[in-house]
């Protein structure tokens, strides 16, 4: 039984950073109905910049915040650069571009850093808290971390102006034109948000499977397994999608098919979800008259 | 999306109107293709080989990107099939290399319209996430403990190069290179005709005005799952034959990386067309030596630099620009003649 | 003194095909000018037109400034509020915050405020309904929503596209007074399109008749409304 529980928990953890990075994933649907097929890849490489600042000798929440900063900065700048002259090409040619930056941001760090496996530190304590024997402090501690960005982010929306104007332009950005909102920049806002999030992701998760360029793929695909089935559209369906999809792994790996295959686990919920029920459990269904 | 409305898409980039220019035009093609293997050595040969395996997994996406309209990025995966039943038949139960194609055949063609039935429900974004799913799961399948005595496990399966039959005084490079160029000549006048005709139609159809499509009675249920099926099997018999090319099968050759590899040769090449698909394998195998020269460590990014600089400049492709090049090129000409 | 709004030989394009064929017209600050004329016109392809949302050629000038080659945002910004066909209401988010949005580019956040709680004089249902989901709320209230969204800017020309369509007799009614109030009070100059031509022709000092996209007749709406064959032959009344 206590395997259970310690899968459970530890599903937490790994859920919190699925819920973070699915979060990521939906704010930029939800603006520009394209799914962001570089997010993993561009927390892995905001990882190593930490990474490298943390070599460096800057004190861990340092590093952290800058990495945050500079992620978020760089999140706007791709958004304007590179995905600006695309936004309104056919859906392939969009996925074909992420698929480019997918590709330039992993060989880049393999390129920097090698694909030599790199331990990543912790900024809590190693020694267990007793009285908690099924969650490391580092759990506890990725676990509160996503929390409070959770919280942060929904605040950010639900009582700023410029939330509400981010949301506004997501939902009808001819209307918010109108109301003299600048779209273009709602779209960098949210690309640097969603690229800050996934940078805090990334120093969560890294201390938990270790630094290297293909970190992030299982976890993106987690990511989006949780994205689908909390609903492609629904913010909140994400995270809680990503705390679902955390715990069913764990236990599925532990108790059914071994940890081998827990990473098909994804593949099945991303079909399934799609045959079922394609707007997940909160998302806004949309039927298509012939 | 590529703006070819009619599924007759020319063989040739040549925009030949004489018929007599372009018979010569393949004539000439035929006679470099049949000599090329003796001008040149072993390594080029199967680097040829390649590029016609990879021209025909191409083929296989073509057919479902540029006439269908559905984006996969998980062909790698049906790719691995392909080439681990080859592997698998060849290994354990001895088949001979030939006989191992129409397998690798049937398996990808009843795995991929199984996959493609739900697939019927998923369009672009989501059909994409999909098949990227798909493509990164290969590998760990392939690894999975439980199927080691048949796959091998991490280490792969080895095969032994096939040797030209009847004692044809040919080396073994060249005689898979014209086994190969047979396969593939063959499965491409097979998909030209299946996409000239009705069934392309129907898919273009499908792709460019899918609500009107079904109000004309095209099943586009059943055409979209059996060209994912068919799509999958062309990809799996290229699996095959690069198998037997490369004498060697691993689960990492057949990462998320071989998938994307795909989908760039697919883009480049462009994606309406056949004769796309041959640039496109020229691509994937030619370029990463000449970007190992400029960058030894970073061949994808340039991959990925092309890829996005591909969607900013020309969209439908190189056969794309060639075309509209050569339409160029025979306006001014007729105008010089007048 | 220089006209609020001056248009010269306006053009508009949708994609290739043209639709505004030389639009001539002005306005003066706190005027009301409304444009008619039968189904498929031109006369939203107009308002969109000064609002920079379709491809143009001519010269629109507000305030003096050249406005045709800005971006919607900006042209907002220079003080001119849109209330689309439609409505363009965010369906999705509260009464209040509809309004809020529609004061977003103020400066002057207090000003703001107060215009918000002005707004919920002239249009007390909305008060009621602050905090209901706008896509809930009637046809009515969501043209009041749309319309308080739009005085939220401060703007100083109002244009209105189709205020009464789908509306009960009743509701338009209402408002209309409250345009009319709104223009009196707080000076705001309104182009109204409208197909409901003998409320518009009430309200309006100025009206113009366009046809497939020109300006066919011209004049004070009064003397327009006073014509038995104008009325009769364009206006069907």
């Amino acid at each position: 039984m206590s395997t259970f529980w310690a899968q459970v928990f530890s599903g937490l953890v790994t859920g919190g950073i699925y819920a973070s990075l699915a979060l990521a994933l939906v704010m930029i649907y939800q603006a520009t109905h394209h799914v962001n097929f570089a997010q993993g890849e561009m927390a892995m490489f905001s990882t190593y910049l930490a990474w490298s600042l943390i070599h460096a000798g800057m004190p861990y929440w340092f590093a952290f915040v800058l990495t945050v900063l500079i992620s978020f900065v760089g999140g706007v700048v791709i958004e304007r650069v590179i995905i600006r002259p695309v936004e309104n090409a056919p859906v392939l040619s969009v996925v074909v571009v992420f698929i480019g930056l997918l590709v330039i941001f992993n060989s880049l760090a393999g390129w920097i850093y090698t694909y030599s496996i790199k331990s990543f530190p912790s900024p809590f304590p190693s020694q267990p808290i007793s009285g908690f024997e099924y969650i490391s402090p580092h759990g506890m501690g990725a676990i509160g971390v996503t929390l409070v960005v959770l919280v942060l982010l929904y605040a950010f929306f639900r009582f700023t102006p410029l939330g509400l104007a981010m949301r506004a332009a997501a939902l009808n950005p001819a209307s918010a034109r109108l109301v003299g909102i600048r779209v273009g920049w709602m779209l960098a806002l949210g690309w640097g948000l969603a690229a800050a999030i996934g940078a805090v992701a990334g120093m969560m998760v890294a201390p938990i499977v270790y630094l290297d360029p293909n970190m992030m793929s299982g976890v993106l695909l987690y990511a989006f397994a949780a994205a689908l089935f909390g609903g492609i559209d629904s913010p909140g369906g994400a995270v809680l999608g990503g705390f679902i999809v955390g715990v069913l792994e764990n236990l599925v790996g532990a108790f059914v098919i071994g940890n081998d295959l827990k990473l098909s686990l994804a593949l099945v919920l991303i079909v399934g979800v799609l045959v079922v029920r394609p707007a997940g459990l909160f998302g806004r269904v949309l039927v298509n008259r012939v | 999306m590529q703006t070819e409305t009619t599924a007759t898409a020319t063989a040739t980039a040549v925009p030949a109107k004489l018929p007599g220019a372009r018979l010569a035009s393949w004539a000439a093609l035929a006679l470099i293709a049949c000599a090329l293997p003796f001008l040149i050595n072993g390594y080029h040969t199967f680097q040829l080989t390649l590029v016609l395996v990879y021209s025909i997994a191409l083929l296989g996406l073509n057919m479902l990107t540029g006439y269908n309209g559905q984006i996969s990025l998980g062909h790698g995966a049906f790719y691995a099939l392909g080439a681990y039943t080859a592997a698998i038949l060849m290994n354990s139960l001895d088949v001979p290399y030939w006989a191992t194609l129409p397998a690798s055949a049937a398996l990808c063609l009843v795995a991929g319209f199984l996959f493609g039935l739900p697939a019927l429900r998923l369009e672009g974004l989501y059909l994409a996430l999909a098949t990227f799913a798909l493509g990164i799961t290969m590998p760990p399948l392939l690894k999975y403990k439980h199927f080691d005595a048949l796959t091998g496990g991490s280490q792969g399966i080895v095969i032994i190069k096939p040797d030209p039959p009847f004692g044809l005084p040919i080396s073994q490079d060249q005689w898979l290179y014209f086994f190969t160029l047979v396969i593939t000549v063959a499965l491409f006048l097979l998909a030209r005709n299946l996409l000239r005709g009705r069934v392309g139609r129907a898919l273009v159809a499908i792709r460019d005005h899918p609500v009107a499509a079904e109000a004309m009675g095209v099943n586009s249920a059943l055409y979209k799952s059996l060209t994912f099926g068919v799509s999958a099997m062309y990809t799996g018999i290229a699996g095959a034959l690069g198998a037997i090319a490369v004498q060697f099968v691993a689960p990492d050759s057949f990462d998320i990386f071989l998938s994307i590899s795909f989908l760039v040769g697919s883009v480049i090449g462009g994606i309406s067309s056949i004769a796309g698909a041959v640039f496109g394998g020229a691509f994937i195998v030619f370029v990463p030596n000449i970007a190992n020269q400029i960058s030894k460590a970073a061949p994808w990014a340039i991959y990925g630099v092309f890829l996005i600089g591909f969607m900013y400049l020309m969209p439908g492709g190189i056969v794309a620009f060639l075309r509209i090049a050569g339409d160029r090129l025979l306006r001014r000409m007729r105008k010089s003649s007048r | 003194m220089a006209a609020l709004l001056s248009v010269s030989n306006l053009e508009a394009y949708y994609g290739q095909t043209q639709v505004l064929h030389g639009l001539d017209f002005s306005m003066e600050e706190g005027s009301i000018t409304t444009l008619l004329g039968a189904n498929g016109a031109g006369k939203t392809t107009t308002l969109r037109a000064l609002c920079g949302m379709v491809k143009t050629h001519g010269e629109i000038a507000f305030c003096g400034e050249r406005i045709e080659q800005r971006g919607t945002e900006d042209i907002v910004r220079l003080g001119i509020a849109h209330v689309p066909d439609g409505r363009g209401t965010f369906v999705d988010l509260s009464t209040e915050e509809n309004l809020r949005l529609g004061g977003y580019t103020r400066k002057d956040r207090r000003a703001a405020a107060a215009d918000m709680e002005r707004m919920y004089e002239y249009f007390p249902r909305l008060r009621e309904r602050r905090k209901q989901q706008a896509g809930t709320l009637s046809g009515g209230e969501q043209q009041m929503l749309a319309i308080a969204r739009a005085l939220m800017l401060g703007p100083r020309l109002l244009l209105l596209d189709e205020p009464s369509f789908g509306l009960a007799p009743l509701i338009v009614g209402q408002i209309f007074d409250i345009m009319r109030t709104v223009n009196q009070t707080e000076k705001v100059a309104i182009l109204l399109v409208e197909q409901n031509a003998a409320m518009a022709l009430e309200l309006a000092d100025h009206a113009y008749l366009i046809e497939t996209g020109r300006i066919v007749i011209s004049g004070a709406a009064e003397a327009i409304r006073n014509d038995d064959a104008v009325r009769r032959s364009y206006l069907g009344y």
